[in-house]
């Protein structure tokens, strides 16, 4: 009896955690630095998504409003799970959402809208990742809000019930 | 051009690993001799991988943008070298020369299998199909490094700077022969399990294996903290960063393994452990590709983080453990009757005891690396393990440790007494006294610290004892136990007697202090091919008046558009200078960190005697049999 029961067991053992590791592939995963600090935002020129026109951040952002800047992908799993919480935003009064479409191709990203809707004022391409870089990145999705030209919270990874309600909090 | 080969050698070569697999278990089943049809298979196999792997390579040297892997990771720009070790300095690379080096070690083992007998070595050769096969669906369905794109893009994006290193370009392959290597311990084991076939000789033709892996993972992870020291410009040589911790826990398996097979080859004992390491060698390899690729934790090395790539590692993953669990329970038979008839006071139990203590230190590891992502699944909450708790649960458990090392060399199978009681007794009586001499002197007093020093101290006298009273006998294992105790000596000094001064400091001044004074004297600009370096010169004097000149550099390089601080270390054999310097943000100030590391090149060349021990043991083979 006791060779049966040890095999089993070990199998469930290993089983466990392969669930876990399974898991915690969904989750986002990235260790987040604690920083209160309010940063300025970082300036730069970009084309305009499904456009030739090009556009300065200074024309984007004006004091006085909240902005949510969401960097996203079409090939972002978890981009898709956060989807529904910025269509919810989006109807929000205050709050205007900017897209920043990280590394991605066009015509993914055109379908992905068409499929999930467009909660975007604006989108803005980042074909090669560098204006990811310049607002400090960890990944993708990544969310930033902000308020008179100042990063007034960060979000890493998707945006969920959670850091949802907070930004309504925010910017009541 | 080159990629379109490259990508059409690695679909052959896929192709050859199911003719080989259809051959092998054709042969496996009908005639008694081996097929060198077969041994021609994988040598073709292996060819087509070499092919694909110089496509890569190609590509990479040409800039050929049009593959996606050389427009995501390199430019034109970039100097040969780096354009070249580029190739496997990303994921899609890599993962190239994973299936490179498998594919060369089974190609290997066949060769140098003859003597075996043909059922062992089928087997052994269908296990490592398994394994190719699995990574070949990996590499062309998740992770193609020929992806064509269109338009052609003029320029590439670049390699990360800080992985525009000498050191960082051999560490990856050195590594993946560590890494790799274990999956023929795997495969073969899993054969010999399956066939009854564990003996003694059986243990003397795979002990060769376990030393070349081990060998090559002791210099890789030797490679890659050597980097993280001069480039990282914290001045520490190992972080407990997940994926160090990924390649230290293969290797405190394959430690285990190596003192195991030892027993198995000369008592045939032990045997459950040898199969048992030998799985979890290998999957702890792949666990740890599985942590670091699939973006899991997040780390220097992870290079996307793309879902399915995770998923299809972890799947192939438990595919392998739950294969080797089912050999193991169903076909392994221990045949170590014999194991009880040992005194307590044996080679056996010494070598149990360092067993153990392996286990516990591989635990440590493991639970501090994953534990994490267990309690963010279970509770969704963010924690991080850092140096803190690795300290408080290995460092204690090393006194005891380096006691057993240094007995159980001298401990002789089944039955042993202590001999020369008088000599260990003498040597332990001088450690203690030179361990208490150094706390006092230092002036510090932690009771873990001298008893650790006491047993660092032990190890090291008795073992340099070795080398003059043993003559040459056993002289590989008198070399790496020596090497560890110059091992840890040297951390215990380096992390007591460190120092560092972090300061802002303009152009022209000075920062003084009772030990030395930092001179600020200019910066130069330098252009590179690829970056533009700003170069300090500083000059620093000691209380004696002797003055060393160092010269930090930043380098801002083009593309992508980072800039990366460059250390500069001046070593003598008792010390390292260190210093790195970073800019301020909107001021003329800079910051300096200067470091003093006593005792750091002794780090590295303990690590280099350690794998020497493994080295000699591998060629004394060869001319004594």
């Amino acid at each position: 009896m006791k060779i049966k029961t040890l095999p089993v067991f070990i199998t469930i053992v290993f089983f466990i955690i392969f669930f876990i590791f399974f898991k915690g592939l969904q989750n986002s995963n990235i260790y987040v630095p604690k920083s209160e600090f309010e940063n300025d935002i970082p300036s730069f020129k970009a084309q305009i998504f499904d456009s030739e026109k090009k556009i300065n951040s200074t024309d984007i952002f004006d004091d006085g409003k909240f902005y949510l800047v969401n960097i996203w992908a079409s090939w972002c799993a978890p981009c898709r799970i956060e989807h529904p919480f910025l269509m919810n935003l989006s109807n929000q009064k205050n709050l205007e959402i900017i897209g920043l479409n990280y590394k991605d191709k066009k015509e993914n990203a055109k379908k992905f809208l068409k499929e999930l809707n467009n909660p975007y004022e604006i989108i803005i391409q980042d074909k090669d990742g560098t204006i990811a870089i310049e607002w400090g990145a960890y990944g993708v999705p990544e969310s930033f809000l902000i308020y008179n030209n100042k990063i007034v919270k960060k979000i890493i990874g998707p945006i969920n019930k959670d850091s949802f309600l907070k930004i309504q909090e925010r910017i009541k | 051009m080159a990629s379109l080969i490259g990508y059409y050698s690695l679909i052959f070569g896929f192709c050859f690993s199911l003719l080989i697999v259809l051959f092998s278990i054709k042969n496996f089943r009908n005639t008694n001799i081996f097929d060198n049809k077969i041994i021609f298979l994988t040598f073709m196999q292996f060819s087509f991988v070499v092919l694909s792997f110089l496509g890569l390579i190609l590509s990479f040297v040409y800039s050929d943008f049009s593959n996606q892997t050389v427009f995501n990771h390199s430019h034109t720009t970039k100097p040969l070298f780096y354009k070249i070790s580029g190739t496997w300095g990303n994921h899609e690379g890599s993962l190239l020369l994973w299936l490179l080096v498998l594919t060369l070690f089974i190609f290997i083992f066949l060769l140098r299998s003859k003597e075996q007998t043909k059922q062992y070595r089928i087997l052994t050769l269908l296990f490592q199909q398994i394994i190719i096969i699995g990574f070949y669906i990996f590499v062309i369905k998740t992770s193609n490094p020929f992806n064509y794109i269109f338009p052609i893009p003029s320029e590439g994006l670049g390699l990360n700077p800080i992985l525009q290193d000498p050191a960082l370009a051999i560490h990856p392959p050195i590594l993946y022969l560590g890494y790799v290597g274990s999956s023929i311990i795997f495969s073969s084991t899993l054969a010999a399990t399956t066939l009854n076939y564990i003996s003694k000789e059986w243990a003397k033709h795979i002990k060769n294996w376990i030393l070349v892996s081990w060998i090559f993972l002791t210099l890789g992870i030797l490679i890659g903290s050597v980097w993280a020291y001069y480039e990282l410009g914290w001045g520490g040589f190992w972080f407990w960063d997940p994926v160090e911790n990924v390649s230290l826990m293969p290797w405190l398996a394959l430690t285990t393994l190596l003192h195991c097979i030892l027993v198995l080859e000369k008592r045939l004992a032990l045997t459950s452990w040898v199969v048992i390491l030998s799985i979890s060698t290998f999957t702890l390899s792949m666990c740890g590709t599985f942590l670091v690729r699939s973006g899991i934790l997040n780390s220097v090395h992870t290079f996307t983080n793309d879902p399915d790539r995770g998923l299809f590692i972890l799947i192939f993953l438990f595919c392998l453990i739950f294969l080797s669990l089912f050999i193991f329970f169903f076909f392994h038979k221990d045949k170590t009757q014999l194991s009880n008839n040992f005194f307590w006071l044996s080679k056996e139990t010494s070598i149990l005891i360092n067993n153990w203590f392996m286990m516990y230190f591989l635990a440590v590891v493991f639970i501090g690396t994953v534990y994490p992502i267990f309690l963010e699944v279970i509770t969704s909450e963010k924690i991080s393990v850092g140096p803190p708790f690795y300290n408080k649960l290995i460092i204690p458990f090393l006194v005891p440790f380096l006691f057993a090392m240094t007995i159980g060399p001298k401990l002789k199978w089944i039955k042993s007494e202590l001999r020369n009681k008088f000599n260990l007794i003498t040597f332990l009586i001088i450690s203690l006294l030179l361990s208490v001499l150094i706390i006092k002197s230092l002036n510090i007093s932690f009771l873990l610290n001298s008893l650790l020093i006491t047993a660092a101290f032990y190890l090291f006298f008795i073992t340099l004892r070795d080398f003059f009273t043993r003559k040459f006998e056993n002289l590989s294992q008198s070399i790496s136990h020596f090497g560890f105790s110059l091992l840890i000596l040297s951390i215990l000094f380096n992390n007591i007697l460190s120092t560092e001064i972090i300061t802002n400091l303009k152009i022209g001044e000075t920062f003084v202090t009772k030990k030395f004074k930092i001179n600020f004297e200019k910066i130069e600009q330098k252009e590179e091919q690829n970056f533009k370096a700003i170069i300090g010169k500083f000059s620093v004097e000691n209380s004696k008046g002797n003055i060393e000149i160092l010269n930090p550099e930043l380098r801002i390089y083009n593309q992508p558009n980072i800039v990366t601080s460059e250390a500069d270390i001046k070593t003598n054999f008792l010390t390292d200078k260190f210093m790195t310097m970073n800019l301020v943000q909107n001021q003329d100030y800079f910051n300096i960190r200067y470091q003093t590391k006593p005792l750091m090149i002794w780090i590295w060349i303990s690590v280099l005697m350690i794998s020497l021990g493994g080295l000699k043991s591998l060629i004394k083979k060869k001319y004594e049999n």
